[in-house]
């Protein structure tokens, strides 16, 4: 018996979708093979990552996500510029905690101003996630959007209950849109084809599949990416054929596992580690499934994940 | 590729003599092309034919169990790429790795956190199933003294790992009952390695530096009598590494390559010295096809994220993990503490369970049989809603245990809450909130 390498009959290829603008503007997709199957493929842009900084000071966040962080974490401006500098960030994810209609409830204006001023002291592309609430999300993300006209901002979650106005907003003032649907891939490709027919063009499109962490579900998105991966790449379904964005941090933080035990037990070990590692591996199994933007929050988790992927994409010396 | 019922039925003496308890030759066939008849049941299949039946209704992936006793286990017989496919069937083993040349004290410590390193999750227990001893004394007494170290102290099972026979051979004369697995037979050392395994019912890895030289390798060794083969394709890049596990296991698959149809083992310890990237590289080949997972050593910080992601990845997507029915108290509840009520899907019970931890709101927890399915799922099927929460509420025991009839539904069940009153005379529906993690902020409201 010889030995004869089977190969995965691909038929497509990942839309290419450049976010933000300028110099620091981030091209994203474009694999023509699953994700680090190098050896049958492409993957012209590797995954990147955001990071993430809210509108207002985390309550519940464990010391070890808090720690990088302080001192900024009251001033999103402050923050975002942190991340950039310190931590070479090559993009920011602004999550809009404070519009919580069930929270603090910021008006839609307030959110808008905070935005811009985050978007003029950066010149990476900048996430902007709303609160999933349908009724708050359209009025704060259209204001985000005619507010920052033409900066190509990125703006989520935009979802079935509310992708009209929220989308001929970003049509209107140039952003580009996450498609946000949970954890099905019937769902998902529907809600692409509203938004294609919204008038919302394919290299303005980001999907997010919903993702939770390890421990919470994990394998259900995980699957979900795989199956939109095999029906964008071997089925030539091209209204999944977009990049995948996957907002894991903050699922990982508020589980009680990235936070000291409860009954002080030991044998959950380190808990700055363990935060660190739950979210590196969680965001690994999601890079596996086929995530190309991971919204990430700690620094070191942020640096192992990276050089993962230079490792997975490393030129072979043999 | 397996057989279908008429290609066996042309391998079948076709006398129909009925002595195989089927009224036909073709019946049996077909019976044992479904799986629900033993070859063995027709007495007059010729060995050759038995050979051949044998060998096509082989798993494409030998099935190889590990070790003997409580931490015995099984790997391989993967049958697909994917798990949306069908399902992964067996998770990968966690070693953790002793060298013989470390201090007595630090090997001590190792074994007692291999001891002690396990977890409750829902109603799982978690925890690693080896120890690797490897030895790089060279020296066969120090070898010896520490494989019987790990014996005497662990039940894990046993990877011994030399490059040379002789003191393969000096740790397997002490644990052999254990049924180590032998790392390596290479090119080099294939012959005596080969017949330690043979002599011991062994498994043992073969270790190459490229796949075709490895699919050599487990043909010398099936050739010679070893069987229970499990695979190092030597890489120790982590691309490469990566590769090679896709490779082997799609070799083996579709084109039913048998030399590559075995599980395979890994070294993320091999690939980095940073502790916390080895655990990530872990990570990696959890989801990533390998049967074994050495690690350089186990800490809870790394070990439980990677024993929570096998049991996640290694759940049967059409079959998830349930719990059984009842009444779960959070905290201490007493008579005036809230009740709530949810289905039995193990991560809808255990988000809703955490929450009222957070919340730190004393309550009984409601759990109904909903064949494992989320709330909105068993909801959607026809599992939960009044016609079947009602006679599980009556019957579990609830009233009795607390003074109020106030039950607190899942807010995604909301449309329930009429008909549940109905059927439940004298108690009062509360619909909760839909999301999980807007439960503590109710229950701080929460009056008896
Ligand atoms: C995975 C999944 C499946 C899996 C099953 C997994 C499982 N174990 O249940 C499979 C593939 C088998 C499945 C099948 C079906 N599914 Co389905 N499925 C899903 C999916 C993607 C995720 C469900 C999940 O795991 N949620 C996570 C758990 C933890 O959530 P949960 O149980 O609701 O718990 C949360 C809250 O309810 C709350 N909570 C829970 N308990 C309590 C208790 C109290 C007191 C309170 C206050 C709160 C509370 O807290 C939790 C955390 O927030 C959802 C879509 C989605 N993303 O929601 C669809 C979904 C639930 N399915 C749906 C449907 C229709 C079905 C099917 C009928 C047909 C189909 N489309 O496939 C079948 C029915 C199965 C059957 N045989 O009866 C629909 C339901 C629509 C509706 N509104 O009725 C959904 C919403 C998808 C959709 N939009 O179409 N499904
Ligand atoms: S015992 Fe064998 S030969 Fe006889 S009927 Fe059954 S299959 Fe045919």
């Amino acid at each position: 018996m010889n030995l004869e390498i089977p190969k995965t009959a691909y038929n497509g290829r990942i839309k290419e979708i450049r976010l933000g603008k300028g110099d620091k503007a981030v091209t994203v997709g474009g694999e023509t093979c699953y994700p680090f199957y190098l050896f049958e493929g492409k993957m012209p842009n590797l995954p990147r990552i955001a990071m993430e900084v809210w509108d207002t000071s985390p309550e519940d966040w464990p010391e070890a996500a808090l720690e990088p962080f302080q001192g900024v974490t009251g001033d999103p401006v402050a923050w975002a510029r942190k991340c950039v500098t310190d931590f070479g960030a090559e993009m920011i994810c602004l999550q809009l905690v404070s519009t919580d209609p069930n929270g603090l409830d910021r008006g839609a204006d307030e959110a808008a101003a905070v935005v811009k001023n985050v978007a003029e002291a950066i010149t990476v592309p900048l996430i902007v996630w709303g609160t999933a609430n349908h009724d708050k999300d359209t009025e704060v993300l259209r204001k985000v959007a005619e507010v920052n006209e033409g900066r190509n901002l990125i703006l989520g979650p935009v979802e079935e209950g509310d992708y009209k106005k929220i989308g001929a907003a970003a049509i209107g003032y140039q952003h580009t849109v996450i498609a946000s649907t949970p954890i099905d891939i019937n769902l998902a490709k529907q809600l692409n084809i509203l938004l294609g027919n919204l008038g919302v063009r394919d290299e303005l499109l980001i999907i997010d599949p919903t993702v939770s962490s390890i421990g919470y579900g994990i394998e259900y998105c995980y699957s979900v990416m795989e199956r939109v991966r095999t029906a964008a790449l071997t089925q030539q379904d091209n209204k999944l054929q977009y990049p995948l964005i996957c907002n894991v941090a903050k699922e990982v933080w508020k589980t009680k596992e990235a936070k000291p035990p409860a009954d002080g037990a030991l044998t959950l070990g380190d808990t700055r580690k363990r935060g660190i590692l739950l979210e590196a591996m969680s965001a690994m199994v999601l890079l596996l499934g086929g995530g190309d933007v991971l919204i990430m929050r700690h620094p070191e988790a942020i640096r192992l994940v990276q050089e993962m992927i230079t490792e997975l994409a490393a030129p072979k010396n043999n | 590729m397996p057989l279908t019922g008429i290609e066996i039925f042309k391998l079948l003496p076709k006398t129909n003599c009925g002595r195989c308890g089927e009224p036909t030759c073709l019946a049996f066939a077909m019976k044992l092309a479904a799986a629900k008849a033993e070859l063995a049941a027709c007495p007059d299949i010729s060995d050759e034919v038995r050979a051949k039946l044998e060998e096509a209704a082989a798993p494409p992936i030998k099935l190889v169990t590990i070790g003997a006793g409580n931490r015995a286990f099984k790997i391989g017989g993967e049958t697909v790429m994917f798990r949306h496919e069908k399902r992964f069937e067996n998770p990968p083993g966690f070693a953790l790795l002793i060298r013989d040349s470390m201090d007595e004290s630090e090997i001590s410590a190792r074994l007692e956190r291999f001891n002690q390193l396990e977890y409750k999750r829902v109603e799982l227990t978690l925890r690693p199933e080896l120890v690797a001893v490897k030895d790089e004394s060279g020296d066969r007494a120090r070898f010896e003294a520490t494989v019987s170290k790990v014996k005497e102290n662990t039940d894990a099972s046993i990877i011994l790992m030399s490059p040379s026979p002789d003191i393969l051979a000096a740790g397997l004369k002490v644990c052999a009952e254990r049924k180590p697995l032998l790392y390596a037979a290479t090119r080099d050392n294939l012959e005596p390695v080969a017949s330690l395994a043979r002599q011991n019912s062994c498994p043992v890895v073969a270790k190459a530096s490229t796949l075709d030289e490895l699919a050599r390798l487990t043909t010398q060794l099936t050739d010679s009598g070893v069987n229970d083969i499990i695979l190092d394709s030597g890489a120790r890049s982590l691309r490469q590494a990566l590769e090679d596990q896709i490779l082997i296991r799609s070799t083996a698959l579709s084109k039913r390559f048998r030399p590559l149809g075995f599980p395979t083992i890994v070294f993320p310890g091999e690939m980095t010295d940073d502790p916390m990237k080895e655990a990530v590289i872990a990570s990696i080949f959890v989801a990533k096809y390998s049967g074994i997972i050495v690690l350089s050593d186990f800490q809870g910080e790394s070990l439980f994220p990677l024993l929570v992601e096998r049991m996640n990845i290694y759940t049967d997507p059409q079959r998830p993990l349930a719990i059984t029915e009842g009444i779960y108290p959070v905290g201490n509840p007493d008579e005036n503490s809230p009740v709530l009520i949810t289905t039995n899907f193990s991560l809808t019970y255990f988000i809703v369970s955490a929450e009222i931890e957070t919340s730190k709101v004393p309550s009984h927890l409601l759990v109904k049989d909903t064949q494992g399915l989320s709330v909105l799922t068993a909801w959607a099927g026809g599992r939960f809603v009044a016609d079947t929460i009602a006679p599980f509420v009556k019957k579990c025991g609830i009233s009795e245990m607390v003074k109020h009839h106030k039950l607190i539904i899942p807010g995604y069940t909301a449309i329930e809450s009429g008909s549940l009153e109905e059927e439940l005379p004298g108690w009062q529906i509360m619909v909760g909130p839909r999301e999980g993690a807007h439960i503590p902020a109710y229950l701080k409201t929460w009056q008896p």
